[in-house]
């Protein structure tokens, strides 16, 4: 339907939507007034059951494990598509062009002063990335932006405006092996729970303390299988899209 | 709800209703940008830092570069399909 | 004043939609989905807060102590990565498109007829 036709529609729905939406809202509990008891019960009971002083990660990786598995599968599933819709074009555009040579290719304008940033910004993030992907179950952090900010550490060396380095420190086999270990290896973790827990996805390994690196049982464990799988999975879907736009950008120089 | 709350949710509505109200899908992207900045600030005086870790890198850099690429992808689909009918018209 | 995180979900629903309704150009349809996908942040992390509440990590706070509910920030934070990932999807299919109909605008995008 043409665009009036849908802005029109949209102005006879939109306020009564809206409006709909207001009143059904208002039902809710007043704002800082939650009464929900299963977070309730959580907070209180999780670190001495769990030994794990982020109640966030241990839901996510512990206590509700499975949803986690879930949701980790719908990442694996989308960057799948993206990756098999993009190469399926590549392949149709590669008949089209002829080979160019990219021997070392450049951005034409990166300054100095952006190679010098991310420089200083790669270690940082990588570093960064790692604290958070272990220290999952005592401070805030975890698989999920663990996973993002150690993606952002080879996305560092794109600013820099060297992307064939970019594709020889991350090259795309290593990335789908990434992306597929980690996705394997939650739920294989799982497995162990099954064997040694009777319960799939049952935290089996020895707790430890609260608060030093080494506690929480499988926590650690499953974060990092669930951080490697999402760097993965967001440096392959970011070369998927930038990989044919750059080499040919060296005739513009 | 105390101040600071009030003004991250007050900066919130205003980055969502520029997200939608700005004509061209490059400088939408800059504005996702700033608007997830935002979002990441409201996470966390929300009480919530895991959240607000995991949005501010993806609200601010992965899916702006996303975005980015693919219209740069697109564009250049379009070169390619000019250039193609100028030849075929010569 | 205790209503405004939800009245301000509602309202980015809304105007997200519009977006969607009203946008000339695939990506920008795109884009204003993120918008939509914030205002259920929104809802969630405002349905789970609670007065006086510290972030849920017990380090170095005693446990019995006011915490606001985990449970929900759970499911926003898992959101906010994979959305990311759909979105994607969204874009390659977009990308597709142009190459197929040689336009974004969806007002031209129709199934091949010749």
């Amino acid at each position: 339907m043409s665009r009036r036709v849908r802005l029109l529609l949209f102005a006879c729905a939109g306020p009564g939507l809206l409006a709909v939406l207001l009143i059904g809202l208002h039902g809710l509990p007043a704002f800082g007034d939650f009464h929900g008891v299963y977070g309730l019960l959580v907070d209180h009971v999780e670190p001495g059951q769990r030994h794990a002083t982020d109640v966030v990660t241990a839901l996510n990786f512990d206590l509700r494990a499975f949803d986690t598995l879930g949701e980790e599968f719908i990442l694996f599933a989308s960057v799948s598509g993206v990756a098999l819709l993009l190469r399926h074009l590549r392949d149709e555009d590669e008949d089209l062009e002829s080979s160019r040579s990219v021997a070392d290719h450049r951005f034409a304008g990166a300054s100095d002063a952006l190679r010098v940033l991310s420089l200083v910004l790669i270690p940082l993030l990588v570093s960064l990335g790692v604290y958070l992907a272990l220290h999952g179950a005592l401070t805030p952090g975890g698989g999920f932006q663990a996973g993002v900010v150690l993606a952002a550490g080879p996305l560092a060396i794109l600013l820099a405006g060297r992307y064939l380095a970019l594709k020889r420190v991350a090259p795309q086999w290593m990335l789908e092996a990434a992306d597929a270990t980690g996705a394997a290896a939650y739920a294989l973790i799982g497995v162990g729970g099954l064997i040694f827990a009777s319960v799939y996805l049952k935290n089996f390994l020895p707790l430890g303390t609260s608060g030093h690196l080494l506690s929480a049982g499988m926590m650690p464990l499953n974060s990092i299988a669930v951080g490697l799988e999402v760097t993965g999975a967001f440096l392959l879907t970011w070369t998927e899209f930038l990989d044919q736009d750059l080499l040919v950008a060296r005739e513009e120089l | 709800m105390s101040a600071l709350q009030a003004v991250a949710l007050l900066v919130v509505v205003v980055g969502g209703t520029a997200m939608v109200l700005v004509p061209d899908p490059l400088r939408q992207t800059l504005v996702l940008s700033v608007y997830g900045l935002a979002l990441t600030l409201l996470f966390f005086v929300f009480q919530a830092p895991d959240v607000a870790l995991s949005e501010l890198v993806v609200g601010t850099v992965g899916m702006p570069v996303i975005i980015l690429a693919a219209l740069r992808k697109i564009a250049k689909h379009a070169a390619m399909r000019e250039q193609e009918e100028q030849g075929d018209g010569e | 004043m205790n209503f405004a995180p939800f009245a301000a979900a509602a309202w980015l629903f809304v105007v997200g939609l519009y977006g969607v309704v009203s946008s000339k150009h695939l990506v920008r349809t795109v884009l204003s989905l993120t918008v939509v996908q914030s205002s259920t942040y929104l809802v969630l992390l405002g349905v789970g807060y609670r007065h006086g509440g510290h972030a849920p990590i017990v380090a170095d706070i005693p446990t019995k102590a006011k915490l606001v509910d985990p449970v929900v920030q759970v499911l926003v934070l898992t959101d906010v990565v994979i959305e990311a990932t759909v979105l994607a999807l969204l874009l390659a299919l977009v990308v597709q498109a142009h190459k197929r109909f040689g336009s974004v605008d969806p007002a031209e995008l129709r199934p091949l007829r010749d």
